[in-house]
């Protein structure tokens, strides 16, 4: 029990840390990257290559002046920015980064807690953190922060829509189960779900980009129409937690693509590849293969989200809502009806 | 009539299929960006390497000595008669006895002042200038708070005697040659102040 205890935290932290990580450098590499698309160098004075320019922007956070409006409602406008990094935080205890670690003949998933809506779980989580955004523009008092607030979550609710429909005609693929672990096993070694699902993958990435109110579709901040939308109003920490729980997200729609798409741990000829290095199956050594297969993918995506990011112009407002009502929901519900024709015919479900 | 050939005929048909669901269009503008992302950036990395100036930079003015350490410059105020900004003042002294060793000639400049905020470094003064004294130099003017900082007297202008300052690039065998020419408005301006 004491061990479960320790284990479990120990995971916890090492998930919070690395969340936090992989964000503070999503920054770093968010500049870098537009830099190089932009024929441009990118920061190169903080350390080499502008390796410690996460830490200088972090300090900067830290020490500039507190703002709050005398106007707002302080504790809404303190709990805004929370809840959104906590929800942001939270997604990431379902996500089984590696194959089990066996350690003295006893498994220790490299997973917190594998819960069996694991991707339910993700959505309600996910959505959750709408309302630190609504809060957070709403407490601000300010006609720009309530504008942005609500573009924010009219746009996270019609694209989850679309969302969930292409995930329920991945879970068909995947053999009826909602379990992260389950989905990811299943892709073992090569056929990843992508090659049933192309068009669900293409819904999927196109909802995580506005769910995570990125380029093409980050009207909800955008800087020429609305200043900086919810956050106009937020400084310091508070704008800092904002910025965080955005990167955060990222993180984790990209690790949650990477697993359900493209199979996370598992490559193409692993078994082959674990044979040739004549690896035991179950060994610490294929777990970290795993994780850092899984983690390339994930840094893959991340760039993914910012080369779109970096091509492509702001959609405007009423292009969003037909986009997403019109447009994805009818695709992706016609992508349904498709999954169960096919997996009928395959004998996969039976009625 | 036909002025150019730059007419362009604006339609509003209809898009077609592959415009519609823009992908296409996407995908295109992604594969540009991506190639960019192969290009060397042409960023010069500024304090750690600096651009390469031209030989014949015109920047901050230095009035020259000669050999023995004595100022060249005897004050005949052909430069800023040839000074198109009127950046150019001077008041000119006698030499007394026992300054050879400092002015070259019997007439000096005891206030010599460029106004490096008017001066727009044509390099006339430089041309007009029948004792070689002043040149100008690939030194950048440094930037200052006050404008009456920005008027440089002797003190900066004179280059010290032992940092010497090269103008080899700018004095070269064919301009001194060049100054030799009769016909040139400062010669003939010259022979008129004497």
């Amino acid at each position: 029990m004491l061990t479960f205890v320790i284990y479990k935290s120990i995971l916890c932290v090492v998930v919070f840390g690395v969340s936090l990580g992989v964000a503070a450098y999503s920054t770093w590499w968010e500049r870098k990257f537009a830099a190089f698309l932009q024929d441009r160098k990118g920061p190169s004075r903080a350390g080499p290559f502008g390796i410690l320019q996460p830490l200088a922007d972090g300090g900067k956070m830290f020490f500039k002046e507190e703002i709050i409006p005398n106007v707002s409602n302080k504790f809404l406008f303190v709990l805004g920015p929370s809840l959104f990094l906590l929800t942001a935080l939270m997604t990431g205890v379902v996500i089984p980064w590696g194959k089990d670690l066996i350690i003295g003949g006893k498994a220790y998933p490299l997973q917190v807690t594998d819960i069996n809506i694991g991707i339910i779980y993700v959505l309600g989580v996910t959505s959750v953190g709408v309302y630190g955004i609504m809060i957070g523009g709403w407490a601000s008092n300010n006609k720009y922060s309530l504008l942005g607030a609500i573009r924010a979550s009219s746009q996270m609710i019609s694209y989850e829509i679309a969302m969930g429909l292409s995930i329920i005609a991945l879970v068909i693929t995947a053999g009826g189960t909602l379990s992260f672990r389950e989905i990811l096993e299943k892709q073992d070694a090569g056929i990843s779900n992508v090659m049933y699902q192309p068009l669900g993958f293409l819904i999927f990435l196109i909802c995580a980009f506005a769910e995570t109110n990125r380029a093409p579709f980050d009207l909800s901040e955008c800087e020429t129409e609305l200043i900086g939308g919810y956050n106009t109003e937020y400084s310091a920490f508070k704008l800092g937690a904002f910025m965080f729980a955005e990167y955060i997200n990222m993180f984790i729609s990209s690790a949650i693509m990477a697993g359900l798409y493209f199979g996370g741990y598992n490559f193409p000829f692993a078994h082959e590849l674990y044979s040739a290095m004549g690896l035991q199956e179950g060994s610490v050594a294929i777990s970290l293969i795993g994780f850092l297969v899984y983690f390339f993918k994930i840094c893959l995506f991340i760039s993914v989200f910012m080369w779109i990011r970096w091509t492509l112009p702001r959609f405007r407002y009423d292009q969003l809502m037909n986009l997403g009502w019109k447009v994805l929901i009818p695709l992706s519900l016609f992508n349904l009806v498709l999954t169960v024709v096919v997996e009928f015919f395959r004998g996969t479900i039976v009625f | 009539m036909q002025l150019t050939n730059r007419r362009k005929v604006v339609s509003n048909k209809e898009q077609s299929f592959a415009e519609k669901i823009y992908l296409p269009a996407i995908v295109k503008g992604m594969a540009i960006t991506f190639s960019h992302l192969f290009k060397k950036a042409p960023t010069i990395d500024y304090p750690n390497k600096t651009r390469p100036m031209a030989p014949v930079y015109r920047g901050q003015h230095v009035l020259k000595r000669d050999e023995n350490g004595a100022e060249r410059c005897t004050a005949c105020g052909m430069c800023a008669v040839a000074c198109p900004a009127e950046a150019i003042t001077m008041e000119s002294g006698e030499r007394k006895k026992g300054e050879e060793h400092l002015y070259r000639e019997e007439k000096y400049a005891t206030i010599y002042e460029i106004n490096m905020l008017r001066c727009i470094f044509c390099g006339l003064c430089e041309e007009a200038c029948p004792k070689e004294a002043i040149f100008l130099t690939d030194r950048l003017v440094d930037t200052d708070y006050e404008r009456r900082d920005m008027v440089y007297g002797k003190d900066k202008l004179v280059e010290k005697i032992d940092q010497r300052i090269d103008v080899s690039k700018r004095q070269t065998p064919e301009v001194l040659e060049f100054k030799k020419i009769p016909g040139l408005r400062h010669n003939e301006l010259y022979k008129k102040i004497k």
